[in-house]
């Protein structure tokens, strides 16, 4: 791969570009599914193909090809080429970069167990089993188990000198029970919604979910929820679990914080944010307890936003996002680094796949555990606790939020009570984090992934990942989802 | 990839499958190229092109299934994806409900849709995209906005064929270009996609964002409510759009889709009527599905009625219908959806139906659309890039953009007028021929900062 990459490289450079890199990839892919006892989804794929992105007379172009002939390497080459010439006529002025040193090392990410080696009757037999358990109970209608695994190569070459080879492989598992009655349609989810778990880790990390051992109380809560009361309207204390709690950061931390959308660069498709440059370091993101920070690397734990370098050729870093409640940094690129005074770029670009161009992208922006013990959590006289997405939304400045969880609980004195069904809860972001007044400690907190994170034109759907522990707010506007 | 070498890929397939070894294959083969120009903050910030191929797998073994995909096309590779088929396939569980692989006849004969491949559309040169970038982005900057949007321009061919002899194949091209005017305090948004750059008026998009953006200056902030709005086609179809997922047999089968349990009669008002129709010329897609069996004009809702809708062949066996040619590849968990929505438009202009609101709401464009409750279809989401206060028949200013908690099923009962169904191209569903719409009663229940 390695030797492919180079020639790419240097078919770029002979074409007189100011700089060039090159990413080669080769993705290897598994996923399995059930639904109602029969195999759902069984298949695997591979892809394999090189991005080359060049600056020419001072203005970007970028082509991909899967033709690696060294036929195919030159006309891809040539096209990224014409393709700056072209940008470079409706171009306002040179791109600039921060300077970024030569980097030249291989990295895998760790794996204990490879997920490619387990047997695909025992990864078919444990989904068929939660399945079967899933559908013990009579109220259950829908029973749904998945998982997936993926296994990324990627050489990075550019023309400052960098050779980077490194391996990611991830995985992803869970399982969802549904219920309809009447007019109903009620769902609960393990680990949690919309896929479960995903990590950067092999086949570990499907044998510690114990998916298995779950199932019968998630099938229990979905029927459970046709009997539960509607979450009542109304401004309360709201405690949220560690994934939703993950969900919340992701929305209105993490995209907010992304410096090409603060400058305009999605503008047209995801959107702009409400953290303008001028409110680095001056705004109060959150209370005194909310401490964030975007952190790339394997110390931070096997994130779906870790990584030793970024599709730039960058180490992985972390960054102070909320200090004490202050806002105090963005994810940033070569590119636009030195909009806000950096020297350097804090590594966050980062491409789907070969075929499409890095972006400033989430790494791991996780909000760091409080002090606090679970009960002291709930200590609230009343209030309503959540757990796991149902719905999720919110605008294009990251102003304007609402979510809908699976599953409510009234807490009444500390004590979760009645279950709650169709709970929502909505809010402005600074004024959510600024009503955090709790977060569990570090005994409670997970490093969740999300894998479905939509950017970019062509989009781009990238994963992500978000440490949390469950954390209350004061006073959050509550029901508005089914608000008439 | 030509229809030729489609052929030669499955030959070498098909001999790669040990004689006896298995029941049936099936590939299905696609290649794509696309360039898409963007630009932001008045420049062309990222540019790119790229060119992918697929070669996809299935096999059957007794009632197994199992699919391996690789966009490696040599003939040493195409053998290893049929052995990793094969592989799949042998651990895979049995299925009771797994059907042979169709043959010719069962799959249906295909009506053609028109031409959808435009050779000078598929040609299209960077330079190209760039100057009516350019253009577009001296007509928003000479309003004193921002221009930020996309130019993007491909080709595609699909096809799918199976070892008892079925063979289909499709070519098109697709243009899009879309732009959003920032001002200081709004923004205006236009899109337009096709199947020819031709279609692609870049300037008069320009000035269509470039206007709203200036109409929608220091918006006002209206108190969350019911309100009468006029929902541009855009907005329709992001908003409509989520509930076709539900169309399905497989989905009302699995209790999951909001039909299922409905009792008979009108769901929604008599004036909406939606079908799915390959064939209808502002449409783009292949007229087969993932089985390859021929697409079927469906008429899904009529006065307001559900009367038809898409099985494949797998639910329609269930049902004891025939299949609609709406099927996804085999295997998976969801059946079947419909995927060229026409939703039958009414006589109205949107001036008209503007003049006819004496107090409401124009929406230009939804965003972040997600579903808070899936019987009733309740939907959340934002307005975005053009929100405006409807006075006495006329838009009189702009407005801070709302949050909306909207049932569509109840929306689609209050439908009180539509324009002409248009091509509409939005953000957060596929594209589709869809009016404008004048809903009453639209749930808009909170206001954002801008």
């Amino acid at each position: 791969m390695k030797d492919v990459a180079l020639k790419a490289l240097d078919a770029a450079l002979a074409r007189g570009v100011s700089y060039a890199d090159v990413r080669l990839e080769h993705i290897r892919e598994r996923s399995l599914g059930t639904k109602n006892g029969q195999t759902g989804r069984l298949g695997s794929s591979e892809s394999t193909g090189a991005g080359i992105r060049v600056i020419a007379n001072g203005a970007w172009g970028f082509a991909a090809t899967d033709d690696l002939s060294a036929e195919g390497i030159s006309t891809a080459a040539e096209q990224a080429v014409a393709i700056a010439e072209a940008s470079a006529l409706a171009a306002k002025a040179p791109v600039q970069l921060a300077p970024e040193e030569k980097h030249q090392r291989t990295w895998v990410s760790p794996c204990a167990i490879d997920p490619f080696s387990v047997s695909i009757e025992e990864q078919l037999g444990l989904l068929l089993a939660v399945d079967a358990e899933l559908r013990r109970n009579p109220g259950v209608t829908l029973a749904e188990t998945n998982m997936s695994f993926t296994r990324t190569r990627q050489v990075f070459v550019s023309s400052l000198g960098s050779v980077i080879d490194q391996t990611r492989t991830t995985s992803q598992t869970g399982f969802e029970a549904w219920a309809f009655k009447g007019t109903e349609i009620q769902k609960r989810s393990y680990p949690t919604s919309f896929g479960g778990q995903a990590q950067l880790k092999g086949y570990e990390l499907v044998r510690e979910l114990a998916l298995l051992d779950h199932a019968p109380r998630i099938a229990e809560e979905a029927v459970a929820l046709h009997s539960a009361d509607q979450c009542p309207e109304g401004e309360l204390p709201l405690i949220l679990e560690s994934s939703q709690l993950g969900l919340q950061i992701h929305e209105s931390i993490g995209h907010p914080i992304e410096l090409d959308r603060v400058l305009g660069s999605e503008a047209n498709y995801a959107g702009m944010s409400f953290l303008t440059v001028d409110k680095l370091n001056t705004l109060r993101y959150g209370s005194d307890i909310v401490n964030a920070v975007a952190d790339a690397r394997l110390d931070h734990g096997p994130g779906l936003g870790t990584f030793a370098f970024d599709d730039e050729g960058v180490p992985a870093q972390r960054i102070d996002v909320i200090r004490e409640g202050q806002f105090t940094g963005y994810l940033a690129s070569r590119e636009t680094a030195p909009v806000i005074g950096l020297t350097r770029s804090n590594g966050a670009m980062r491409a789907m796949a070969w075929s499409r161009l890095p972006l400033i992208r989430m790494t791991n922006v996780s909000l760091l555990p409080g002090p606090h013990a679970l009960e002291e959590v709930f200590d609230v006289d009343r209030g309503i606790y959540m757990e796991t997405n149902r719905s999720w939304s919110i605008d294009d400045k990251r102003y304007n939020f609402q979510f809908g969880c699976e599953i409510g609980w009234e807490i009444r004195n500390g004590k979760r009570t009645r279950m709650l069904r169709n709970p929502t809860y909505s809010g402005i972001t600074t004024e959510f984090w600024n009503s955090c007044e709790r977060i569990a400690n570090r005994d409670h907190w997970t490093l969740w992934g999300v894998p479905n994170c939509g950017k970019g034109q062509p989009e781009q759907v990238m994963g992500t990942g978000h440490g949390a522990s469950p954390a209350r707010f004061r006073k959050v506007r509550i029901g508005g989802g089914y608000g008439k | 990839m030509t229809k030729s070498e489609c052929l030669r890929i499955f030959d070498v397939a098909q001999r790669a499958a040990p004689p006896g070894g298995v029941d049936g294959i099936e590939l299905m083969i696609d290649s794509h190229t696309s360039a898409l120009t963007r630009f932001a903050n008045n420049t062309i910030h990222q540019n790119v092109a790229e060119r992918d191929r697929m070669v996809s797998v299935r096999v059957l073994i007794g009632q197994r299934t199992a699919r391996a995909t690789t966009n490696l096309t040599d003939d040493q590779s195409i053998r290893r994806v049929v052995e990793e088929a094969i592989a799949l396939t042998r651990v895979a569980e049995p299925s009771e409900h797994l059907l042979p692989l169709p043959s010719p006849e069962e799959a249906g004969e295909i009506s053609e849709p028109p031409s959808r491949f435009d050779r000078a559309t598929a040609e299209t040169n960077p330079e190209r995209r760039a100057l009516a970038v350019k253009e577009a982005i001296a007509i928003v900057e000479g309003a004193g906005a921002t221009a930020a949007g996309i130019f993007e321009t491909g080709a595609a061919t699909e096809a799918l064929i199976n070892s008892r002899g079925l063979l289909r194949y499709h070519e098109e091209t697709s243009a899009r270009f879309s732009i959003t005017a920032t001002a200081a305090d709004s923004s205006g948004w236009a899109k337009v996609s096709a199947v020819s750059a031709t279609a692609i008026d870049a300037a008069a998009l320009a000035s269509t964002a470039a206007e709203k953006a200036r109409l929608s200056s220091s918006p006002r902030e209206a108190a969350p409510g019911r309100y009468t709005v006029v929902l541009e086609p855009a907005a329709v179809l992001d908003l409509v759009g989520q509930i076709f997922g539900d169309f399905s047999a497989t989905a009302i089968h699995d209790q999951r889709s909001f039909l299922t349990g409905r009792p008979e009669g009108p769901l929604f008002g008599p004036n909406i009527g939606i079908a799915d129709d390959v064939r209808h010329p502002l449409q783009s897609g292949a007229p087969f599905d993932g089985e390859g069996v021929a697409r079927q004009t469906l008429k899904m809702v009529d006065a307001g009625r559900i009367r038809e809708i898409p099985y494949s062949r797998s639910s329609a066996r269930r049902a004891g219908v025939l299949a609609t040619g709406h099927g996804f590849p085999l295997p998976n968990e969801t059946g079947e959806m419909p995927a060229n929505i026409v939703i039958a438009g009414g006589g109205a202009s949107l001036e008209q139906m503007i003049a006819a609101v004496d107090h409401g709401i124009l929406v230009t464009r939804l965003w972040y659309i997600r579903e808070v409750d899936p019987f009733e279809k309740i939907m959340t989401g934002m307005t975005r890039d053009g929100t405006f206060l409807i006075d006495g028949g006329k838009p009189v200013c702009g407005l801070r953009n709302f949050r909306f908690n909207q049932s569509v099923v109840e929306m689609l009962r209050n439908v009180v007028a539509m324009s002409p169904a248009v091509r509409a191209s939005g953000e957060e569903t596929f594209d589709m021929v869809v009016p404008a719409m004048t809903v009453e009663g639209f749930n808009l229940t909170e206001v954002t900062k801008f």
